[in-house]
């Protein structure tokens, strides 16, 4: 732990402290643009990780130019991978923020909560059975009376 | 009680995490690969910037699979937007989303900076075997040049779907004719062909221009078409 107060070591604390911002926000939060946003903080975070992994003190960029011919360069490997995989991020969240563009048209809401009680009281009118109670819908009785307010 | 539990949670990840990043060697990477790239790359694919060496010359039929990745992305956020904009709600948008012209500001900027981006984007892919930067970079930029014109007059300008299938499947089927083709010479799939040329000019190490030429239109028409099916479903429900 001598060596944490090096650049690396500030630069390693960051890019974690980022994908763990990023996770937290995963677990805690309700709406789902915010757990996409958590995700995506993630996702910056690792990617972090991942190009400090090949870093090298002193080293330059992995780029031959005329005067930086016996310099020491960073590890090229781990570079080119977080440009695929930054690119596959911004693939996957634009899908995820499309399927959220639909579950907020069905739904009407970006509550996890709501989305998660009005799903299984579809499943249950679909299955015929009556729904089960839950801490927003506790009485499965009172809410199949209660449908004419919705 | 989900947030005592996910603090605890991530409480002990982040000492999970200090220990394992207090043993590593930090600052001293131990570089297997890396340095027998850093050593051949100059010989065998001649590109002054060795990660575009490693993307398209090394890894270059991963780069493929994640054109691939990024293709079903784009077209499953077709396929889902596009339902949903022939539903009920359709017909009455007009009167509640009239859509006029950005402000003053906003569209004479854009229209001041779209060649400027254009240049800069075309730029960043011409020279991403020299400089940092490449056709992913350079196609990000030219789907946002693109996609810019439209947002700032969502009524006036639009984007003919048709010619963004057409440049995005001319790129794609270009990047597998340039990996064939070497097949047909003998080699692997995807090895840089047509010498290396003078090192650190813009002519030089093969094919691998070319590729990131593909790359940098397939990914600009992806991510224009994405970006666009996204405002266009915004302005649709």
């Amino acid at each position: 732990m001598n060596s944490f107060f090096t650049i690396e070591g500030i630069l390693y604390f960051g890019a974690i402290s980022l994908s763990i911002i990023g996770l937290f926000g995963l677990l805690v939060s309700k709406n789902l643009f915010r757990m996409l946003l958590s995700l995506v903080l993630f996702e910056a975070g690792a990617n972090l990780v991942l190009v400090l992994s090949g870093f090298i003190r002193n080293g330059i960029a992995p780029i031959f130019l005329d005067g930086n011919s016996g310099a020491v360069m960073n590890d090229p490997v781990p570079q080119a991978l977080v440009l695929t995989a930054i690119v596959i991020g911004v693939g996957v969240q634009a899908l995820a923020l499309s399927l959220i563009f639909r579950v907020k048209k069905h739904y009407g809401s970006m509550d996890m909560r709501t989305i998660r009680s009005k799903l299984e009281r579809e499943i249950a009118t679909q299955a015929g059975v009556t729904p089960p109670g839950s801490n927003e819908a506790p009485a499965p009785v009172k809410l199949v009376k209660g449908e004419a307010h919705e | 009680m989900t947030k005592y539990s996910a603090l605890l949670f991530i409480s002990g990840l982040v000492f999970l995490l200090m220990v394992i990043t207090g043993l590593l060697p930090m600052g001293h990477t131990p570089m297997l690969v890396g340095n027998a790239i850093l050593e051949g790359a100059k010989d065998q694919v001649g590109a002054a910037n060795v990660v575009t060496s490693v993307v398209l010359g090394y890894r270059g039929l991963d780069t493929l699979g994640e054109l691939s990745i990024l293709f079903a992305a784009a077209s499953v956020v077709g396929l889902v937007l596009t339902k949903s904009s022939f539903n009920k709600h359709a017909s009455n948008n007009d009167d509640k989303h009239d859509h006029h012209d950005s402000g003053f500001v906003a569209v004479n900027a854009i229209d001041l900076i779209f060649p400027l981006l254009l240049v800069v984007g075309m730029y960043i892919i011409t020279h991403g075997h020299l400089t940092p930067g490449g056709g992913f970079q350079g196609g990000v930029v030219l789907a946002v040049a693109f996609s810019m014109l439209v947002i700032v007059r969502p009524r006036r300008v639009s984007i003919n779907h048709g010619m963004v299938s057409i440049i995005e499947s001319f790129a794609g089927v270009s990047f597998i004719v340039i990996g064939v083709v070497a097949l047909f010479k003998g080699q692997s799939f995807l090895q840089p062909l047509l010498g290396h040329g003078e090192f650190a000019s813009l002519w030089s190490a093969g094919t691998l221009p070319l590729l990131y030429l593909a790359v940098g239109l397939k990914v600009g028409a992806e991510l224009a078409g994405l970006l666009l099916a996204l405002n266009t479903d915004e302005v649709a429900s």
